[in-house]
């Protein structure tokens, strides 16, 4: 095991448990009496009182923490107030379509930009290399809600080439689904599209200054092998970080982008549940998709080693 | 290095009509954003009308200039939280070193940890004005960068001869941070923090088409768009005209920026 994959899991276990003192205490803090809200317009003093003793609401805040981090370490998020289901299920539910989404959205981002920053790169300087940086301020610049309205209204509502709404699970039919979350995921793509085509850009320039790469050339290799393969793999640390990091970005814009197409996904659900006082999904949200987000930082410090060997060694990236 | 290019000057002269627009917004000649007229609904751009109406019949024109009065206060209002509060701690953090430092970085990368949208909806949960909260929790979300980028830019300052000789000269912490070091950062906190006003306006209009900002009857330019959308195909105007304004003034925001940071780094094509 080396040092810097060792010092990365120290690391995670450290945050892990600081998100959960944060995601705890965001819901906790809250002003407003959970067991008044629960019981409603049943709510007399004594149930009430009943209530929050049952719920652990009258303990000090560091009791109800490990209270609280104990049943979540069993699989217990709690239950929704008005709908009674366990919260974690309701989750687990819905990630399959968010999941779905990112994935997709991450494809179609990375297909659309390698090729476009490879390209500007060898061609830095040229009127191409100039327009794909004035085009990725302008993309930059866009919301994806724009972006999504703009293509609910050309291709649903003008064209009809899609439908505007609605979900179609992979189960029920594959080209339906597809249908269904195109424009989602377009939508979403476009805005990373910049980021990660400027990112592979600037590294990739200082990779075709280097000696191998003129060696290569001098050998007589073909230009697209030098570039897509002797050059590209170096070049990609940054691109991979930027990958990594862009999961959380992503996951903010799963939560427009789902509530605009009606995508049962996690990000719809988390609005509902502001929407609905629903706090104890809230929280549920807040800690499984920090959880995630801390998951995906360490499986890209892993990827990391895995394309260059010589940081694990090192011990700096 | 000394010619601006004439995106950069139309950007700058975009940017300040819209400001201008904005903060006199009470004042200008243009419609009562609020005013209903049933017999405009939905009316066609046109002259004294230049963004048509809505589909309450209000001016579409005078809600986008009135919407922009919370994009500018959401916007300049969350960066001036961060660039305070982030460049202390970075400072801080930068020039003390040892616990102090590692205090600091951990508690921001703890905050990293999470998505910031989804940090931005649960902070906005808790009861309050709907501005403040915005522009507190957006604010909170963009402490880490800017704490990070203080930080990078305090050690290689400390590192530079003129911080040696101010502290062998007998130059005590607090005249060191405030005279020495915070003026060398401003530069570049101030470049950073014109790409973070960008991120702000996006931000602020992704959560008010969520219905999660400043609440109705104040327009803004998500709820304007959030609000028109059902009837995009009978009233386009409604809902990307207002788009269009907002996304003119992110872009002049992120050009200005990007030259800004070109010119304070001396270097470009960096992402």
């Amino acid at each position: 095991m080396s040092g810097r994959l060792l010092r990365a899991f120290a690391g995670f276990a450290g945050t892990l448990f600081a998100v959960s003192v944060v995601s705890f205490l965001l819901i906790a803090l809250l002003p407003g009496d959970l067991a008044l809200l629960i019981l409603a317009d049943s709510a007399t003093p004594e149930r009430v009182a009943a209530l929050r003793a049952e719920l652990g609401l009258d303990r000090p805040l560091p009791i109800r923490y490990l209270m609280w981090l104990g049943n979540v370490l069993q699989g217990d998020f709690g239950r929704g107030i008005h709908s009674g289901e366990p919260t974690l299920q309701v989750i687990l539910s819905r990630l399959p379509v968010t999941i779905e989404l990112i994935v997709l959205t991450q494809i179609l981002a990375l297909v659309l930009s390698i090729p476009g920053g490879i390209w500007s790169a060898y061609r830095r300087g040229s009127a191409l290399d100039h327009g794909t940086l004035v085009a990725s301020i302008a993309l930059l610049s866009v919301p994806p809600f724009v972006l999504a309205l703009a293509m609910i209204y050309f291709f649903a509502l003008q064209l009809q080439w899609l439908p505007a709404t609605g979900f179609v699970s992979l189960s029920e039919s594959v080209v339906e689904n597809l249908e269904s979350i195109a424009m989602p995921v377009a939508a979403l793509a476009l805005v990373e599209v910049p980021v990660y085509l400027r990112m592979l850009r600037s590294e990739m320039v200082t990779t075709l200054q280097q000696n191998f790469v003129a060696l290569a050339r001098g050998m007589g290799l073909p230009t697209w092998r030098i570039l897509f393969v002797n050059a590209f793999k170096p070049s990609s640390l940054g691109l991979i970080t930027v990958v990594g990091i862009n999961m959380g970005r992503l996951m903010g814009g799963a939560i427009i982008v789902e509530t605009m197409f009606a995508l049962p996904g996690v990000g719809q659900l988390l609005v509902e549940s502001i929407y609905q006082q629903e706090y104890q999904v809230t929280q549920g949200i807040v800690l499984f998709v920090a959880f995630a987000f801390i998951l995906i930082n360490l499986a890209t410090d892993v990827v990391y080693v895995l394309v260059d060997p010589r940081l694990a060694r090192d011990g700096e990236a | 290095m000394s010619r601006a290019p004439l995106g950069y000057r139309l950007s700058l002269a975009w940017l300040a009509l819209v400001a201008f627009a904005a903060l006199a917004a009470p004042w200008l000649p243009i419609a009562d954003p609020l005013r209903q007229s049933l017999p405009d609904m939905l009316a066609a751009p046109g002259a004294g009308r230049w963004f048509g109406a809505d589909s309450l019949g209000r001016d579409v024109f005078a809600r986008t200039v009135h919407g922009f009065r919370v994009t500018l206060a959401v916007s300049f209002g969350s960066v001036l939280l961060a660039l305070v509060f982030g460049g202390a701690l970075g400072i801080v953090a930068g020039y003390f070193r040892g616990w102090v430092e590692r205090t600091i970085m951990t508690a921001v990368n703890v905050l990293l940890a999470f998505p910031p949208l989804v940090l931005v909806i649960a902070m906005v949960a808790y009861p309050g004005n709907a501005l403040l909260k915005v522009i507190v929790a957006l604010g909170i979300v963009f402490v880490p960068s800017v704490t990070r980028i203080a930080r990078a830019g305090t050690l290689r300052l400390a590192a530079l001869d003129f911080v040696t000789a101010a502290r062998a000269a007998g130059m005590g912490h607090a005249r060191m941070l405030w005279r020495e070091l915070l003026p060398n950062l401003v530069p570049s906190l101030l470049a950073f923090g014109l790409l973070m006003l960008a991120v702000a306006a996006l931000a602020e209009a992704g959560l008010s088409f969520l219905g999660l900002g400043v609440p109705p009857p104040t327009p803004t330019i998500g709820s304007m768009m959030a609000g028109e959308q059902s009837r995009a195909l009978d009233a386009p105007h409604a809902v990307f005209l207002p788009a269009l304004a907002l996304f003119l003034t992110i872009f002049a925001l992120n050009l200005v920026g990007e030259e800004l940071r070109r010119r304070v780094d001396g270097r470009g094509g960096q992402a």
